[in-house]
């Protein structure tokens, strides 16, 4: 039977046309068996066939790394096809295993002199592969002469070789004059060499912020303009994403740059095009509004960014993100191009998604009613995603461009007469929205909204409902039945539903207070005694103190006129939307995030922001409008600390934040601390009268605090944010103990144990070497590996040699945070190579991540608490600590040792929460809420951090020092 | 110092068909684990289609950014930032040069030529950063399988790889190689216009531009060095080049001056989008509606010409993708034939040649699944057609001229209008 079927497989590999995949026609059963034997043939057409199929199996991402040898034996040849296909197999596998690739060596070497330059340039770039120390050596010499091959295409290969030996061993190539011949190839009278030396020198900036490599002057910006005519179109993305970096001395030097770079707009390459608006629309910032040039630029600038959008979807999708940037940027540019954001009805979703955001964006006055029609049409199209968008997309026209309020009012209503479940249901909450933009003016469609109430079934759309209804309860006749009807299913609802049913049902009783006395009642005991959600009951009990002890007041709060949404709530906020156009064209754009935001432990991540602007007559342009609108921004993220303390009470008058941030400007003033000063005191705790920050708290969108902030209060708020002086001073720097990191036994005699320590600023390897050798011991050296965050020794290490026999020592290194990094598994792990006159040693050990928190990690309560709500919830990790007896003061005071500042501390029910900071040497933050509940010897940290991966350590140091 | 993104921009890539399957795999750096395509077929359960699935994907260490092209899944793993362009321009070119070298880009093609395909990445790629791109030098480096050739390898042993370096790499225009030699000389571009457009319910223009493109395929000995130039250059205000476009002269004189690659490529993009410019060839009525009650709708579609330039449209072909609920058609065609696919619910007229004295019209019934509510969204029509010799937005080329070589050379112009994303709405 089996030989049958091999007989079968061997007549259809030769039956089949000559294809590749009867490479994978072999038995499963001892193939790497059988291609052993293959590539041991004596036949070289056996050789070269074998290793085809070891290749194809790679590719197919089978393990044939067992081969290795076998394989690295058929490199030998002058048949040019085998040694490709051998060198192919060695790129991929010289990594993994680099102590095989060494045998190799010679082989290397002999090519990088061999008379065809493909084998030369095949060679080195093969070395450059194989990430072992020792091979570097071998590489040196061939990569020097490579460098200056007669042969452009050894000449670029060996460019990109650089930056891989760098990689390796920064040092080396420094100190072998490579950094200075590849300058040197920037001037390259070959455009591909231009463009890999372009690249390398980027890599090798990227990985070495510090190095200088290019500092961008006058002189390197023009060599880079002139190679960015001559070099191919990759090398183009380089180094025009390079030039996006130089700061111009004056206009007329942004002007002349700007020049050079226009014709790249008409580039084919989507990528080059995308890199030169990022160039055009940075360096327009330092021009003067009134040139005639400026005019020309915006006109030009339009076209390119059109064209994009004809691309593939995929390129159609990254250049939408990035768009959508530069509308908000410079709104003239494309306002009147809206026609191209028409969505087809085969645009992938994606794309859809992202062009009626920015038709949003692009609506006005004059393109509205076209706008309309379409968002009309789109309403009735298959996918509910995006027929949903399109609904809320009419809500937003309406609260952007006064003049079409009526118009989208009435769209809206024809498509809720579709009676179409989620177009219903979206068109409500967007109507929502236009009763808080244009108060007493379209009210009159409340009754066609009550007819659709049985149909609702989100929660997001029913407590819209639930707003208008009781917002407009005085012209509703039967607004307590609707109500009441709401409140039968009371406990099934969410709390959103819930909150507004409560604030509705107030409402009602405070407008017709005769006939729904029951109803609130029956509200009041449902929140305050039926539920356990804080949120809900604590709004319960204000309500009802406020009402039983003056409606006049409950009347002035509850029914307060409400602040107006304004014009446009999703604008990205400046200065993030500054530094995003300075990324135009990476991922950063693509998701609207500063790059800090996500890319991993950067070093020294740089925020960049846009050139001022020489003639700032920004005032001047029509189109500052909106402009102006978005600098009001920055009030809704950074909240002042009254609006916390409103926040802390979580009142919430207005409505549930739906449709984004709720502005806070003002407008909230009623009385509200008469009313607190009053007959709330005995609730929050006595202490609270007249507290000048009570006031403009209301208008606070209560959405995304951290959840202490927004949990009941019960302490006294007083002590909430008042208490630098409980926080103690610094004690003695932390120091964990030593343990042993090289033990005598694998070191032939020398051990060494220790520790690391931050003292005043400085981080320091402490060690005890000792000798348990027989012979003196000198010579010492030490050298770390790349590591997560560039630790690296600021000196050499200082051991007095010899080292006698038995004999220890203590020595102290101190360390910088300059090295080269690289991520580490775990994080704070360190690879050390230790050197004495016997020989070289390796080992790894672990450092508290605490020895990277900087003096200056206490941040401003404000910007903590800002920055606690910008990040995302799915980065916050909690942590226990278990058996832990200190109280908060000691524990505040403990973790000060190791920079960890405390904030910020309250006190709710007999618990206490510390707020705390610290930042590490490379600039990330972390921010974390210690829980220390008296008697209870269990912690709680929740840490949260942009860059989470380091969470994990914080938590050992916190664990570390607070058990010490 | 220097920007965000890091020369190691591609470390690993993924080719995975549409049922999930990775069939191929090439990492550059180090050997990322299957594993973080997870993420990947997440985002794939998700999308209704496979055209659905956004390009760009975010995972705790990784970003994935696909196309999708041929039924396949390109799929780059990126660890650093890098500018997402860059990574998709790069997947695409990896598809064309597949297109190129293999006839198509599909997963059969590769599979059949996993090593060539191999060597090919390799040499598009060094340490992330795109090394050969251009068509012409890779044909010389890798040779691409032809049945000859394969044939031939077979009995002689010989080889698919060229062991001499491409020219190109020597000149300072690396998309031409040296030594081009033709016995017969010659140049012919063909300018093809696609209209994109959106038509309302009453046949009213929503959207229109039109999509240019010059593709040109010349064989011709030396280095020559060719000037194209327009008899209404002004037409074209928006336009990307072939890097051997030399920039300076079509700004100043709008003139096309450049040194060709060999064979065939895309000369020039363009786009003409202001309206008055834009004619739209036919004109379409149609009634698609549904009734309240007994289950059945009514379709009613006749196409007529409107701006044809006094030609004939050609190649008449309308597609209706039917709400879900449509179970089967009845019609009739007064010319052409119609199919109704049961499983995608498409509905398409293949009407051919327009005869203007003869409109054709395809009407009948629609029958609705029993009790299911009336369908809500509006099907889109989408037509295809085809005008000969004629560029819709009038573009014409006025002369080519040779400079840099003796010979005279046959040169030939051909033009023809096509629909590209051209929709009634009903």
């Amino acid at each position: 039977m089996q030989a049958l079927a091999n007989q079968l497989c061997e007549n259809r590999q030769f039956g089949s046309k000559m294809t590749d995949s009867k490479y994978f026609t072999t038995t499963k059963k001892g193939e790497i068996f059988e291609l052993k034997a293959e590539l041991n043939s004596d036949k070289k057409e056996k050789k070269k066939e074998a290793v085809k199929k070891v290749i194809a199996s790679m590719t197919v991402g089978k393990d044939v790394s067992a081969l290795f040898p076998d394989v690295v034996n058929c490199m030998q040849t002058d048949n040019l096809e085998l040694k490709k296909l051998v060198y192919l197999y060695l790129m991929n596998y010289a990594k993994s295993q680099p102590d095989m690739a060494i045998m190799a060596v010679n082989t290397f070497v002999k090519d990088c002199e061999d008379p065809n330059p493909l084998i030369r340039a095949l060679a080195v770039r093969t070395m450059g592969c194989i990430r072992v120390d020792k091979i570097t050596e071998y590489l040196c010499e061939p990569l020097r002469k490579c460098l200056k091959d007669e042969d452009p295409y050894v000449r670029k290969t060996a460019a990109v070789c650089v930056a891989k030996l760098h990689d390796i061993n920064a040092q080396l190539v420094e100190d072998q004059g490579f950094l200075d011949t590849l300058k040197d190839l920037i001037s390259d009278s070959n455009p591909m060499v231009v463009a890999n030396a372009v690249a390398a020198l980027s890599e090798i900036a990227e990985s070495h912020p510090n190095s200088n490599l290019m500092d961008l002057n006058p002189q390197t910006m023009n060599k880079l303009l002139t190679a960015l005519n001559e070099c191919t179109e990759w090398g183009q993305i380089f180094i025009l994403d390079c030039l996006a970096n130089y700061t111009p001395r004056d206009d007329r030097e942004s002007q002349s740059i700007c020049e050079r770079v226009t014709p790249r707009l008409s580039h084919a390459n989507s990528a080059v095009v995308l890199s030169a608006v990022k160039v055009l629309m940075k360096f327009m910032e330092m021009l003067p509004k009134d040139l005639d040039y400026y005019g020309t630029l915006l006109k030009k600038l339009a076209p390119p960014l059109v064209t994009l959008l004809s691309a593939e979807p995929e390129l159609q999708y990254v250049a939408l993100r990035n768009i959508n940037l530069i509308v908000q940027r410079r709104p003239e540019i494309l306002k009147h191009e809206m026609k191209v954001f028409y969505v087809k009805y085969n645009d992938p979703i994606y794309v859809k998604l992202e062009k009626l955001d920015i038709m949003i964006r692009l609506a006005s006055q004059a393109n509205i009613a076209q706008v309309l029609a379409e968002l009309k049409e789109y309403a009735t199209e298959v996918d509910v995603d995006f027929v949903r968008k399109a609904v809320r997309a009419i809500g937003r026209c309406a609260i952007k461009v006064e003049q079409s309020a009526e118009r989208c009012v009435s769209t809206l209503l024809d498509l809720i007469q579709t009676k179409v479940n989620y177009v219903v249901q979206e068109a409500i909450v967007v109507i929502k929205d236009i009763f808080r933009k244009y108060p007493n003016k379209y009210e009159s469609v409340i009754a066609t909204l009550c007819e659709n109430l049985d149909s609702l079934d989100e929660p997001e759309a029913r407590a819209a409902m639930i707003w208008i209804v009781g917002e407009y309860a005085e012209r509703i006749d039967n607004a307590d039945e609707l109500l009441e009807s709401f409140l039968e299913g009371f406990h099934d609802e969410s709390t959103q539903v819930q909150l507004q049913l409560l604030t509705a049902i107030v409402k009602l009783f405070l407008k017709k207070p005769t006939e729904t006395q029951e109803l609130v009642q029956q509200v009041l005991s449902l929140a305050t005694q039926d539920s356990d959600n804080p949120d809900l009951r604590d709004r319960g009990y204000i309500y009802w103190r406020l009402l039983s002890t003056d409606p006049v007041a409950a009347k002035e709060v509850v029914l307060a006129e409400k602040p107006l949404i304004s014009e446009e709530t999703d604008l990205i906020e400046p200065t993030l939307l500054e530094e995003l156009i300075c990324h135009i064209g990476t991922l950063a754009s693509v998701y609207h995030k500063p790059p800090s935001a996500f890319v991993e432990g950067n070093h020294g991540v740089q925020h960049k922001g846009l050139p001022g602007s020489a003639g700032s007559a920004e005032s001047e342009s029509p189109d500052a409008v909106s402009a102006g609108a978005a600098t009001e921004a920055p009030a809704a993220v950074i909240p002042s600390q009254g609006d916390l303390l409103g926040d802390l009470l979580n009142l919430d008058l207005t409505p549930p934040a739906t449709t984004g941030p709720l502005p806070h400007s003002g407008g909230m003033q009623m009385g509200a601390m008469d009313l607190l000063g009053g007959g709330l005191d005995s609730l929050l705790g006595g202490d609270l009268g007249g507290s000048p920050a009570m006031g403009a708290g209301f208008g606070a969108p209560p959405a995304a605090m951290p959840p202490a902030f927004s949990a009941p209060v019960s302490g006294s708020l007083y002590d909430l944010f008042d208490l630098d002086n409980g926080v103690g001073m610094p004690l003695g720097s932390f120091c964990p103990p030593k343990t042993v990191w090289l033990p005598a036994m694998k070191a032939k005699g020398l051990e060494i144990s220790g520790t690391f320590v931050r003292h005043a600023g400085v981080i320091q390897m402490e060690m005890t070497i000792t000798n348990k050798a027989m012979s003196v011991m000198t010579g010492f050296a030490i050298q770390f590996n790349r590591n997560s965050f560039g630790l690296a020794p600021a000196g050499p290490i200082q051991v007095p040699s010899p080292l006698s026999p038995n004999q220890n020592i203590e020595v102290s290194l101190p360390l910088n945070t300059v090295g080269p990094v690289m991520k580490m598994e775990p994080l704070n792990n360190l690879q050390v190579a230790f050197k004495n006159n016997i020989d070289v040693f390796y080992f790894s050990c672990q450092y508290p991540i605490s020895v990277l928190f900087a003096e200056d990690g206490k941040m401003e309560r404000q910007v903590f608490l800002a920055t606690w709500k910008d990040i995302p919830n799915e980065n916050e990790s909690q942590f226990q600590i278990k058996d832990c007896h200190l109280n908060s003061d000691a524990a505040s005071n403990k973790l000060q040792s190791i920079n960890i500042f405390t904030i910020a501390e309250r006190t709710v029910d007999g618990q206490d929460m510390l707020y705390q900071s610290m930042k590490l040497t490379n600039g990330i933050w972390a921010l974390a809420e210690l829980k220390v509940q008296a008697g209870n010897p269990n912690y709680t940290v929740s840490l949260k951090c942009r860059a989470p991966e380091v969470s994990q350590c914080v938590f050992q140091s916190y664990e570390a020092v607070l058990k010490n | 110092m220097l920007g965000f993104f890091v020369g190691e921009m591609i470390h690993s890539l993924f080719l995975i068909n549409l049922s999930g399957d990775i069939f191929l795999e090439k990492h550059w750096k180090s050997v990322v684990g299957r594993s973080v395509l997870d993420y990947f077929f997440e985002a794939k359960e998700k999308a209704v289609n496979p055209e659905d699935v956004a390009p760009v994907l975010q995972t705790p260490h990784h970003y994935l950014i696909s196309i999708y092209r041929g039924k396949i899944f390109f799929l780059a793993v990126i660890q650093t930032e890098v500018p997402p362009l860059f990574v998709i321009e790069f997947l695409h070119r990896v598809a064309d040069t597949f297109q190129d070298y293999f006839g198509e880009c599909s997963e059969n093609v590769i599979k059949d030529n996993l090593v060539i395909v191999y060597e090919l990445l390799e040499e598009m790629l060094d340490n992330g950063f795109p090394l050969a791109t251009e068509s012409n030098v890779l044909k010389e480096m890798i040779r691409p399988p032809t049945i000859l050739r394969s044939v031939v390898n077979t009995l002689t042993g010989g080889t698919n790889v060229g062991d001499m370096l491409p020219t190109g790499q020597l000149s300072n225009i690396p998309w031409r190689r040296a030594g081009v030699k033709y016995t017969n000389n010659e140049a012919y571009f063909d300018v093809i216009e696609e209209i994109d457009a959106i038509l309302d319910k009453s046949g009213t223009t929503v959207f229109a531009e039109i999509q240019g493109v010059i593709e040109a395929c010349v064989k011709l000995t030396g280095m020559p060095d060719l000037t194209l130039s327009f008899m209404n250059p002004r037409l074209l205000d928006d336009v990307s080049f072939h890097p051997c476009v030399r920039f300076k002269r079509w700004e100043s004189e709008r003139v096309l001056s450049f040194i060709p690659p060999d064979g065939n490529f895309t000369l020039m993009t363009y786009h003409v989008s202001s309206q008055n410019l834009v004619a739209i060839p036919i004109y379409v009525k149609q009634n698609i509606s549904f009734f309240e009650t007994g289950s059945c709708g009514r379709l009613d579609i006749t196409i007529g010409p409107k701006q044809t330039m006094g030609k004939t449209v050609e190649g008449l072909m309308v597609t209706v993708p039917m709400p879900k609920a449509v179970l089967s058609v009845n019609l009739t065609a007064s010319q052409g034939n119609f199919t109704y696919d049961l499983a995608t619910k498409v509905l398409v007229w293949d009407i051919g040649k327009l005869n203007p004295q003869k409109l054709p019209n395809l009407k009948g019934s629609l029958s609705v699944q029993a009790g299911a509510p009336k369908p809500e969204e509006n099907p889109a029509l989408n037509i295809n057609l085809k005008i000969q010799q004629v560029a819709i937005s009038g573009l014409k080329v006025n002369r080519l001229d040779m400079y840099g070589e003796k010979y005279k050379p046959f040169k030939g112009v051909k033009y023809v209008t096509k629909a590209g994303k051209f929709q009634v709405r009903t």
